[in-house]
């Protein structure tokens, strides 16, 4: 009997890194899955795209573990699209119980140096995005008498990373977003929680993004040791986080809500 | 494969209540458990404490769980009977990987009512009592050399305020700040610490007179079900208590590997009591 056993997830960004993760694992505990990610390039990003190959490799080893999954090409930021995937995807599982907004992209630079455009990128997807997952996600959990929404934001979320303002707006607000829809949504049954990771080894952390980080570390050295970790670890695994979203989707913690909870090694506390 | 197999627990309180059920939760899961509890009244203390028997019984359900258990009475105002038992228990179970700083008790009055005592007996038990346990276990946990993970019990009441229990809510702010720096000053033996946060929960400490009668100062002799509104209006979430087992399965999670990146969190077991 798995740790979520005949529960269904829904998850944005799901085609590789933290979201692929977070599919396999709650599938490795008895979950069945519907998956969205934009599987497209995105102006400005400095590492490559999602692909719709790499959405069909998280079908693929969701299947592998004999659980069915739905998975759709969509944007966050496309309520039309989204809800048609969420309704879908329920039609076709039955019910909805876990909620994991993951889709995130990240921009780095100097404060002087971000464009209008990332600025609305990130605040679209990173921000935006997730608020459309809790708002057309809410009904469906509400009908299943309960549930749990987990909201990636990041240390990010907590603390003020240097060189990254647009993305560390988004995601102090998604934590706006989580205490919000934990008091509205408490009466249902229904649990919001955030998790707040340090540096997690996906895509995500390949390519310009480290240089762009590392050039503003070079320009302003004293604020450097704001990215390093209190235990002593460089980077965190993607199942790291999957671990912490398999507790809050799962009964063991059907009492915790309105929780930011850490998975950073220490980096907001250091 | 248990989620902490091959792991021991050191458990403070561990006769009845959350402490026994932390020990079965993790003895479930693979651990050996090495169990202490004063098993005896503190004068203050406005309910019966755990006994003898209490901690017997914690001891046979870990056996028949197939898990080692090595309990001591030991009263964690006493640095060095809990020094000795934590000794005694990692020398005969060999290692030490997990602490739960549990022990804990309560007792009520407005700030300026209580007594010397009363407030002397809490401090000492609820926060002195836990930096023993932390004490008493780091040189163990250090010298294993694979890290280690430490629970302490705090409370909502360790991150807000309530009246009539100006003592508790102290204590349990400081274990808080206990917590953050023993994080800091241990992470570089990738020793973890988090503090776990419970509103009410389902046993002895609560289930008694003197704390339905702090629930419902309005009425004479409040029952279970008058307190429980109470109780109640205290959640976000629409219930009246929670388990032992909730608390126990956050500990779990913290315990495990599965955490093994997580230190330093407050985390609330508390039906959203704190968004309130």
């Amino acid at each position: 009997m798995g740790r979520v056993q005949h529960k269904v997830a829904f998850i944005t960004g799901a085609a590789r890194g933290q979201g692929r993760s977070h599919a396999v694992r709650l599938a490795q505990e008895g979950a069945d899955i519907i998956a969205v990610d934009i599987c497209g390039p995105i102006p400005g990003l400095q590492y490559p795209a999602a692909t719709p190959e790499d959405l069909a490799q998280t079908v693929k080893e969701v299947e592998a573990l004999d659980r069915r999954i739905i998975a759709a090409k969509v944007d966050v930021r496309d309520r039309d699209a989204m809800k048609q995937a969420i309704d879908a995807g329920v039609a076709e599982l039955g019910h909805l119980d876990i909620v994991v907004a993951n889709a995130g992209i990240c921009i780095g630079g100097e404060l002087a140096d971000i464009t209008p455009e990332v600025w609305n990128e990130t605040i679209g997807i990173n921000l935006t995005g997730v608020w459309n997952t809790v708002q057309l996600t809410a009904p469906h959990l509400i009908a299943a008498g309960g549930g749990s929404m987990i909201l990636t934001s990041s240390a990010a979320g907590l603390k003020g990373l240097p060189f990254l303002s647009p993305y560390v707006a988004a995601k102090h607000g998604v934590v706006g977003i989580m205490r919000a829809a934990a008091s509205e949504l408490a009466e249902y049954n229904i649990r919001v929680n955030t998790v707040h990771p340090t540096g997690v080894d996906t895509p995500m952390g390949a390519g310009d993004l480290n240089n762009a980080l590392g050039a503003g570390i070079q320009n302003h050295p004293r604020i450097a040791p704001m990215f390093s970790n209190l235990l002593p670890v460089e980077i965190t695994a993607p199942v790291d986080i999957s671990n912490a979203v398999l507790f809050l989707a799962s009964d063991e913690a059907r009492y915790v809500t309105s929780l930011a909870m850490t998975v950073d090694a220490g980096n907001t506390r250091f | 494969m248990g989620r902490v197999e091959g792991k021991v627990a050191f458990i403070t309180g561990a006769a009845r209540g959350q402490g026994r059920s932390h020990a079965l939760r993790l003895a479930e899961e693979g651990a050996d458990i090495i169990a202490v509890d004063l098993c005896g009244q503190v004068d203050s203390v406005p309910y019966p404490m755990s006994t003898p028997d209490d901690l017997a019984e914690t001891v046979k359900a870990v056996e028949a769980l197939d898990r080692r258990i090595v309990a001591m009475q030991a009263d964690v105002r006493d640095y060095a009977a809990l020094k000795r038992a934590v000794d005694e228990g990692v020398a005969q179970l060999g290692r030490l990987d997990i602490v739960s700083a549990n022990a804990g008790i309560s007792s009520v009055g407005r700030a300026d009512e209580l007594s010397e005592q009363t407030w002397r007996d809490m401090i000492d038990t609820n926060l002195t009592g836990v930096w023993h346990t932390a004490k008493a276990a780091i040189p163990a946990l250090k010298s294993g050399g694979a890290g280690g993970s430490m629970v302490l019990t705090s409370s909502a009441a360790g991150l807000m305020a309530m009246e009539n229990i100006g003592h508790y809510v102290s204590a349990k702010h400081g274990v808080i700040g206990l917590m953050r720096t023993l994080a800091l000053e241990l992470a570089p033996h990738s020793i973890r610490v988090n503090a776990i946060c419970p509103t009410t929960v389902d046993t002895p400490m609560i289930q008694n007179d003197a704390t339905y009668r702090l629930f419902r100062p309005d009425l004479d002799n409040p029952t279970v079900d008058d307190a429980a509104e109470s109780f109640l209006t205290l959640n976000a979430l629409p219930i009246r208590w929670v388990e032992a087992r909730d608390i126990s399965n956050a500990l779990l999670f913290l315990a495990s590997d599965e955490a093994r990146y997580i230190t330093g969190v407050a985390l609330p077991v508390d039906a959203g009591t704190l968004i309130k």
